[in-house]
């Protein structure tokens, strides 16, 4: 955020763009999607030492109440219907986070007969973490990678893709 | 009890639906008739020296000519395990269920049939338990041929790299 | 007077995702108000055909899939793989290699026991007792990741003993971190073990006789609360653990009925402090030597079968190998505790309120890819 200081003491001096999304980058509310074992490391990361909080996303349980949806773990075919209608649930603007192997591309799950490769091949991605299971400090990248990219929208203007973020 | 001791008492009662008692180590097992299966362990689950009250594990295995379904029963009161086996055929595998005798096997026969294609007779609820309900086919057969989609969903990925090429 | 209220039957939906943390499992609940009549259990969102798997991958290739089996107490997958394959080879592994397994695995079931006690008291309500224990469980993943290199999924394990020895000093950390561990397993009582609110939320729900619980083959904790004094690790003992001297738990219904939630949750705490006994213990003990017996690349068992059973930390784990001589198994199947206790659920259910449903699934400490593997 470009701060011009004329009045140094009690004015501070922006672009519309970038103060907006200032504020949405930092309270990214994600929801509970773990499926598997990277569910276990996004529990740990918003536990007390890999403490995501402080960068602002909290938890919620509910889809309607979220715009991140972090999908931690193998997505078999029976459960990527369900997921599908859950990301029609979230309201927009919404990101979607890959976290681990299994959700990028399948993982060493490709030679299953019940394994979806990949959550791309269902939703669009925003970032892709990759590990199994990516550290806490790996997944708190990727939501900074996210929140690098959040910064990048414009608003006000319309530009010719805002972001890859106005998900149809 | 050893298991060859068990084998034998069972063999004298019901000498004649026993097929063939193996005694290959590790695990010695014994085969039995599929008609006979329900009394065999309904004796075994109420005779007081063998006293099996527990249905440890129950597995179906698909041979390239038959498919077995192998019981691992066990005793809590004596501490003691055997191995029954009942030889079925590929086409239309079918055997008695043994839900009334202990109830642990309700879940492990819906798996069975499930991934196996084995109809257990008598079963309250048979249906599919890990594969969706639409899918088709048996997956652990040993001829199970991959779908290349499911409602619209492609099953096969490639490699990134023969798309940078 | 009396005014009869008509009521309706609702059919419920307690989706795939939902913020108990025990995975995606599905429960159909037909519920009149708050009372239901029925939870009816719908799983296989994780099925991740880990069976079909080992045909194609090999016996040395199959113990990273182990671990997925049971995410959270890995060690002892990979030690009933690696058993079930030395049955059948006829491997030996040698004394310091056992020792090894046995630390990696109590220390591993200290961790899967805090995160099972830490996600119960989170269902329940109370959000601070699961930092607490995310905290010590952080500690219990530094000191692994020191030995094999892995926070969560290890492949530790291998046909013949462990991949890797006790690195320098390492003995001298995990005894120090057990003796800051023991006081707290007793704050854990003060916090929450006799808390009134607590006690009333597990007490008498999910009642299980001792018949019942065998004839359902309950295993582990959820068999020990019921009376039964049952443990692998004392009865059919394997690898090391005659050496020790441990007690092993059961419940005594001093809070409800016996056979109740309570009970379950009780069970666990104790068995943390048995735990803390037994790697005091085998840190002591341990031996010089080899971790690993020579094992060939080609691993080419004689054609057989066995069955093994491990007592992990939700109960004895069954797994069934079958050869055919080649290096890739023929069939391998696992039993897990949980997959038997799903099965007892929807009995249970009846007469019991919603709440009482996310109390019961925490308390028998259900987790998904046990289930559907």
């Amino acid at each position: 955020m470009s701060l011009l200081n004329t009045l140094p003491d009690y004015v501070i001096t922006t672009k519309t763009d970038e103060i907006i999304n200032w504020m949405r980058k930092s309270s990214i509310w994600y929801m509970l999607f773990g499926l598997a074992c990277c569910a276990i490391e996004l529990m740990h990361t918003g536990g007390p030492r890999a403490d995501i909080d402080r960068f602002g996303a909290s938890p919620r349980a509910s889809a309607r109440q979220s715009d991140l949806m972090i999908v931690a773990g193998t997505l078999t075919l029976k459960m990527a219907l369900r997921t599908r209608l859950l990301y029609d649930q979230m309201p927009d603007p919404k990101y979607v986070i890959a976290m681990g192997s299994c959700a990028s591309c399948g993982g060493l799950f490709q030679l299953a007969y019940s394994v979806c490769d990949g959550v791309d091949k269902i939703l669009p991605v925003d970032v892709y973490v990759p590990g199994c299971p990516p550290r806490p400090e790996a997944l708190t990248e990727g939501l900074l990678k996210l929140q690098d990219k959040i910064m990048t929208e414009r608003w006000l203007t319309k530009a010719p893709t805002n972001g890859n973020t106005a998900h149809a | 009890m050893e298991p060859l001791a068990i084998y034998n008492r069972v063999n004298e009662k019901f000498g004649d639906r026993i097929l063939e008692v193996v005694e290959k180590l590790p695990d010695p097992f014994v085969v039995i008739d599929p008609g006979a299966l329900v009394e065999i362990c309904q004796y075994l689950k109420s005779d007081p020296e063998s006293a099996f009250d527990c249905l440890s594990n129950e597995s179906g295995v698909d041979y390239k000519d038959r498919i077995e379904v192998v019981y691992h029963l066990f005793s809590y009161k004596h501490r003691h395990q055997a191995v029954l086996k009942v030889k079925l055929p590929r086409e239309g595998a079918s055997v008695a269920t043994l839900e009334n005798v202990w109830k642990s096997a309700n879940w492990m026969e819906r798996e069975i049939y499930d991934l196996l294609g084995v109809t257990f007779e008598g079963h309250s609820d048979l249906r599919r338990i890990l594969m969706p309900e639409d899918w088709v086919g048996h997956p652990l057969r040993k001829d199970f041929v991959e779908p290349l989609e499911y409602h619209g969903i492609s099953t096969v990925r490639e490699s990134p790299i023969i798309r940078l090429k | 007077m009396s005014t009869t209220l008509r009521t309706e039957e609702m059919t419920l939906n307690m989706g795939p995702q939902h913020p108990s943390t025990h995975g995606v499992l599905r429960f159909i609940v037909r519920a009149d108000g708050e009372v239901m009549r029925e939870a009816i259990p719908d799983v296989g969102y994780l099925h991740r055909s880990i069976e079909k798997i080992a045909e194609k991958v090999g016996y040395h290739g199959f113990m990273p899939y182990t671990d997925r089996v049971d995410y959270v107490c890995a060690m002892f997958t990979n030690q009933g793989w690696g058993m079930a394959s030395e049955k059948l080879g006829k491997v030996e592994v040698p004394k310091r290699g056992e020792y090894c397994r046995v630390i990696a695995a109590e220390f591993n079931r200290l961790a899967s026991h805090l995160l099972s006690v830490g996600t119960m008291a989170m269902d329940i309500g109370a959000m601070t007792p699961f930092t607490h224990a995310i905290r010590e469980r952080e500690m219990i993943n530094d000191l692994i990741e020191e030995l094999c290199g892995a926070r969560l999924t290890f492949n530790y394990m291998r046909i013949g003993g462990v991949a890797f020895d006790l690195p320098p000093g390492w003995r001298e950390k995990a005894l120090a971190y057990l003796d800051h561990l023991e006081p707290i397993l007793s704050e854990y009582d003060m916090l929450i073990s006799f808390n009134k609110i607590y006690v009333e939320r597990l007490a008498n729900v999910g009642i299980i006789s001792a018949q019942e619980a065998i004839d359902y083959n309950l295993v582990g904790p959820n068999l020990r609360a019921c009376g039964v004094k049952w443990d692998i690790r004392k009865d059919i003992p394997y690898s090391v653990y005659p050496d020790f001297d441990f007690d092993v738990p059961i419940g005594t219904g001093e809070w409800g009925k016996l056979g109740d939630s309570m009970d379950r949750y009780m069970v666990r705490i104790h068995e943390m402090v048995q735990s803390v006994k037994i790697l005091r213990q085998a840190l002591k003990q341990i031996p010089s030597g080899p971790v690993l017996a020579k094992v060939p690349r080609n691993f080419k068992p004689p054609a057989g079968e066995c069955q093994i059973r491990v007592e992990s930390a939700r109960g004895d784990m069954g797994w069934y190998a079958v050869s055919d001589g080649t290096a890739y198994p023929w069939r391998v199947h696992v039993r897990t505790g949980s997959f038997a206790a799903m099965g007892i659920i929807q009995k249970l259910s009846r007469g019991l309120m919603i709440a009482d449903l996310v109390t019961l699934i925490a308390s028998l400490d259900v987790i998904a890819p046990e289930i559907d593997r």
